[in-house]
């Protein structure tokens, strides 16, 4: 990519404080508080509904702020049009005018200003060839692909030189193949322009892979904000755990207390030793363990040994191969989908199969104790 | 076999729909001695030449200028006023359902009330100019003024409460299926409103107004019913056609049929190419046909 074009400006920096969204009665948004760095790739992740997408569009000015104060770059833009403020949006489905072509579609912000058709044509090209689109200049958008519609949508997001690119779900309209190299290519043009990206998805795994801050939202509340290895080795919440994945929640009440290690009684009985800085005794509280943190062992023997935290006795469900690591899925008394993600020869020194009776045991120091009440059912709140 | 039934039942439904229409376009080139129905004397253009010539005491090509020129208004104003009610309905306001209900209304009423209606709207009109005009002294009023009535008033408002609702219900189907982000994608790349409704929307719905204004010039141009007690002094094309339907006793009245549906199918092709090359322009200069490798 690109010699092209000049360093853009800098990325700016943005910053959310006390910002809701209410629609009526209902609330989109709820006082979140957010700073994300200029120049980060930045991926609002959640749940549909979660309130990603009024964010973004919060910080674009296509959506009024019912309270609370959005800064870019230091300056507030709460009453801000859209165009006013140093951001450029591309759309979920690109909004591409249907009627230009894509060189007039790149064009249309400088037409907008009153540039000349040379002048502007002239950045629009060079635009377009950032994107590697430069030979599809005089093409429709409807004779385009899914993944060049996209490239030429960045194209025209990018010509009013943004110092902040805001992308609503940006590949969920593009093959699980293209997803991937828009992907890499969406990260790169982030490198090279040097510009911040917030980027809203619904899913963990585009967001690990692209982004420098991951801010995982539900129901109007951010859960969590960190970097990808952060989040996904240590999530704050009992609905970060579950929606990140690859992670196995247990709930259970504290019997015992002492060493700053608490023993809970787990849902089918059994015990659990996690490292607990102050919990009371009959609490109820959850832990997660990471899939690929988990051993099998076959006789169903419990161990408790200082370093571990305890047995959980199941039946195998299920074994599917997937090349660098093999995925059993167990069956244990009062937890709901319990995953084991055993690394290929660690599997094959010991196999297991479906039917078997194993014990999963895992360290103490991969327990990790989760914020929010743990209440029966598939969802933590 | 449930096949052929169907078949059978739509080409019923086909004879019904053209067979009329067919028959008055077979029977306009009757031969010169041949009567009002068949069988046929031989063909001929014989009628249509007299046709040429005029019918009768009327000048039927005067009428079918007034009604061209009369369709033409109405198409425009159809247009200009159905874009902007069907922009402003797409904003939520107070009374939006009301005031559909009340403009949709208008489809529902009795032509032929309508008509009255407007008869006597400006028969009243006309009384209070009289009054203003004598209790003024202007002679001119009192001596020379006859009726506000006529073609560009009341025909042309008693064409628009039958050309208007279908205008604004055929916008309400192209702003439901109009994607609201193309906008907010021009606001974002710096449109005002106005540049926004100009450069996107506008050439966006294009060739949907294509058809709105097809509706307005056709509903128009064959108005009858509503035409009659509104017309004024001057008649339109469709009731000099019913005119001479009652005093016209050979074939020319089926070759001014013949012609005036022909008239009606111009207009509609013409439009149908205007769409398709309008699109054939499009994308003829998006395709890279020809121009080697890029």
């Amino acid at each position: 990519m690109g010699d092209a074009r000049k360093p853009a400006a800098t990325g700016a920096d943005i910053r959310l404080s006390g910002v809701s969204k209410r629609y009526g009665d209902i609330v989109a948004v709820d006082e979140i508080e957010l700073t994300i760095p200029g120049g980060a790739y930045c991926c609002l992740l959640g749940p549909s509904g979660c309130g990603k997408t009024s964010t973004l569009r919060m910080i674009a000015g296509h959506e009024t702020i019912s309270s609370g104060e959005i800064a870019i770059g230091g300056q507030v833009v709460n009453g801000l049009a859209p165009a006013q403020r140093p951001t450029a949006m591309m759309f979920q489905n690109y909004a591409l005018f249907p009627h230009l072509n894509c060189l007039d579609n790149v064009a249309f912000s400088l037409k907008m200003q009153g540039v000349g058709k040379t002048e502007r044509h002239d950045k629009a090209r060079e635009l377009l060839s950032l994107v590697h689109m430069e030979g599809f200049a005089a093409r429709l958008p409807a004779q385009l692909s899914g993944g060049q519609q996209q490239r030429v949508a960045l194209a025209r997001a990018l010509v009013t030189n943004p110092q902040v690119l805001l992308l609503d779900e940006p590949l969920s309209a593009l093959d699980p193949f293209l997803r991937v190299r828009m992907r890499d290519e969406l990260r790169r043009l982030q490198i090279e322009l040097g510009i911040t990206f917030v980027h809203v998805t619904h899913s963990q795994e585009e967001a690990m892979a692209l982004a420098d801050l991951i801010v995982v939202m539900d129901h109007g509340r951010i859960e969590q904000v960190g970097a990808p290895r952060t989040v996904y080795s240590e999530p704050a919440t009992l609905f970060v755990a579950r929606f990140i994945g690859g992670h196995n929640i247990i709930t259970g009440t504290v019997a015992e207390q002492g060493n700053g290690i608490a023993t809970l009684s787990g849902p089918g009985g059994q015990r659990f030793r996690v490292p607990s800085p102050s919990v009371p005794t009959g609490a109820s509280i959850a832990f997660a363990v990471r899939a690929d943190k988990i051993a099998l062992e076959k006789a169903a023997q419990t161990q408790s040994t200082d370093g571990h935290s305890g047995a959980l006795p199941g039946t195998v469900t299920s074994v599917e191969y997937q090349g660098a690591w093999v995925q059993v899925g167990l069956d244990a008394a009062g937890v709901d989908e319990f995953t084991v993600a055993l690394n290929e020869s660690a599997f094959f020194d010991q196999p297991v199969e479906v039917g078997d009776q194993v014990s999963a045991v895992w360290a103490l120091e991969h327990v990790h104790l989760l914020a929010g009440a743990p209440i029966a059912g598939a969802e933590p709140y | 076999m449930s096949f052929y039934l169907l078949a059978g039942v739509f080409a019923l439904f086909v004879l019904f729909l053209y067979g009329p229409m067919g028959t008055i376009i077979v029977l306009s080139f009757q031969g010169s001695q041949g009567g009002l129905t068949f069988p046929m004397d031989g063909v001929s253009t014989f009628w249509f030449s007299k046709l040429m010539e005029g019918v009768g005491v009327v000048d039927i090509w005067a009428a079918f200028r007034r009604s061209i020129r009369l369709g033409l208004i109405v198409m425009l104003l159809t247009v200009v006023f159905s874009v902007a009610a069907g922009l402003a309905f797409r904003k939520r306001f107070l009374g939006a359902g009301t005031l559909f209900y009340v403009v949709v209304a208008s489809l529902i009423v009795p032509s032929i009330v309508v008509s009255l209606g407007i008869g006597l709207e400006f028969r009243l009109i006309d009384d209070q100019v009289r009054a203003v005009g004598g209790s003024l002294g202007v002679t001119s009023i009192v001596e020379d003024y006859t009726t506000s009535m006529g073609l560009f008033t009341s025909a042309l408002g008693a064409h628009l409460t039958w050309t208007l609702p279908f205008g604004l219900l055929i916008m309400f189907a192209v702003f439901n299926r109009f994607d609201k982000s193309y906008e907010e994608a021009a606001r974002d790349l710096g449109a005002s409103d106005w540049q926004s409704f100009r450069h996107v929307v506008l050439p966006i719905i294009a060739p949907s107004l294509i058809g709105v204004a097809l509706f307005g010039f056709t509903l128009s141009y064959d108005e009858l019913a509503r035409s009659s007690q509104a017309a004024g002094d001057l008649n339109t094309l469709p009731l000099e056609l019913q005119g001479l339907t009652t005093t016209v006793t050979t074939p020319e009245i089926y070759a001014l049929g013949t012609v005036t549906t022909g008239v009606s199918f111009t207009v509609i092709l013409l439009a149908l190419g205007l769409v398709l090359w309008l699109r054939r322009r499009r994308e003829r200069h998006g395709t890279d046909a020809g121009q080697g490798m890029v």
